[in-house]
């Protein structure tokens, strides 16, 4: 860990709140991905089509 | 192969679906070395102390923030040009993103804004701006889900993404038009010997590269999402038409 001094919590809370956002953003966007799949996946079969 | 075979949904589906593995893997590497680069291996400025490490997230984020809108912006003048779907679709499924790079840009402005200009927040030029960017963002997105037919809400997301490009460019060059205000001058020039020592230039290189992969790898990945649920929505259209 690097010597912040005075400034460590405003480092580490920058830091934190970045990182927790991109994870955020990136989890949302596959679950959602995820979600889409399966729901266009049931439908296709049951309208009888092919699967991309 | 013109570039506009792309917007057939089919052909964007079978070239993203082979393209997105070769940059979401550099993005994530990217990205993780960047910051682990600039949090560890950097020292700190004589001046800001540590947080000059808050460089590493603060520029790419602002940078992405700014550009995330271009591509929307560009994105959504294909639309009303050429009336493209992937282009529209593409256009909705940066928002998101870009709104996210808008608020890490905000918060950690402020938190760097605190000890070094003794506040959090002041209207000064660049920083409204982005916050009426940031509100852009919110209302750009909020116009998509409130009307129900796709291509009225993409007509008229084009067109609010066409008035908040002001904006945009004003966040960019805002500290370039008033000679007021806290921020300083671009991190980010082409004459960068003036702005910043190696030591701190190459670890944010490699952040920026790491924040346009991630972009990119966000903005194709929703962009499948959304043609995905718009075959979704017409497959149950024609159910119920049956």
């Amino acid at each position: 860990m690097p010597e912040l001094g005075k400034y460590a919590v405003e480092v580490l809370s920058a830091y934190g709140v970045t990182l927790l956002l991109l994870a955020g953003i990136v989890a949302l966007s596959l679950r959602r991905d995820a979600r889409v799949r399966r729901l266009l996946a049931d439908q296709e079969r049951r309208m009888g089509r092919v699967h991309e | 192969m013109s570039i506009w075979d792309y917007a057939n949904p089919k052909k964007f589906m079978q070239t993203t679906d082979r393209l997105l593995p070769f940059v979401a893997v550099p993005a994530g590497l990217m990205l993780a070395a960047g910051l682990l680069w600039g949090f560890f291996l950097t020292p700190d400025d004589y001046r800001q102390g540590a947080t000059v490490k808050l460089l590493y997230i603060h520029v790419p984020s602002a940078m992405m923030a700014i550009n995330a809108w271009g591509m929307m912006l560009v994105a959504s003048l294909v639309w009303l040009i050429r009336r493209h779907h992937v282009s529209a679709l593409a256009a909705k499924a940066a928002a998101p993103v870009g709104l996210v790079m808008t608020l890490i840009a905000l918060v950690t402005g402020a938190i760097w804004g605190q000890p070094m200009w003794g506040t959090w927040w002041a209207w000064d030029p660049r920083l409204t701006s982005f916050l009426i960017l940031f509100l852009f963002y919110l209302g750009y997105i909020a116009l998509w889900e409130a009307v129900e037919n796709p291509d009225t809400a993409a007509d008229l997301t084009s067109v609010l993404c066409l008035v908040g490009s002001v904006f945009a460019l004003l966040s960019r060059y805002a500290v370039n038009f008033w000679n007021q205000g806290l921020h300083q001058g671009a991190s980010l020039s082409l004459d960068r010997e003036q702005n910043m020592a190696d030591v701190f230039w190459y670890p944010l290189l490699v952040c920026l590269a790491g924040f346009v992969l991630l972009f990119l790898t966000l903005v194709l990945l929703r962009t499948r999402t959304e043609i995905r649920l718009r075959r979704l929505k017409a497959l149950e259209a024609r159910e119920r038409m049956a």
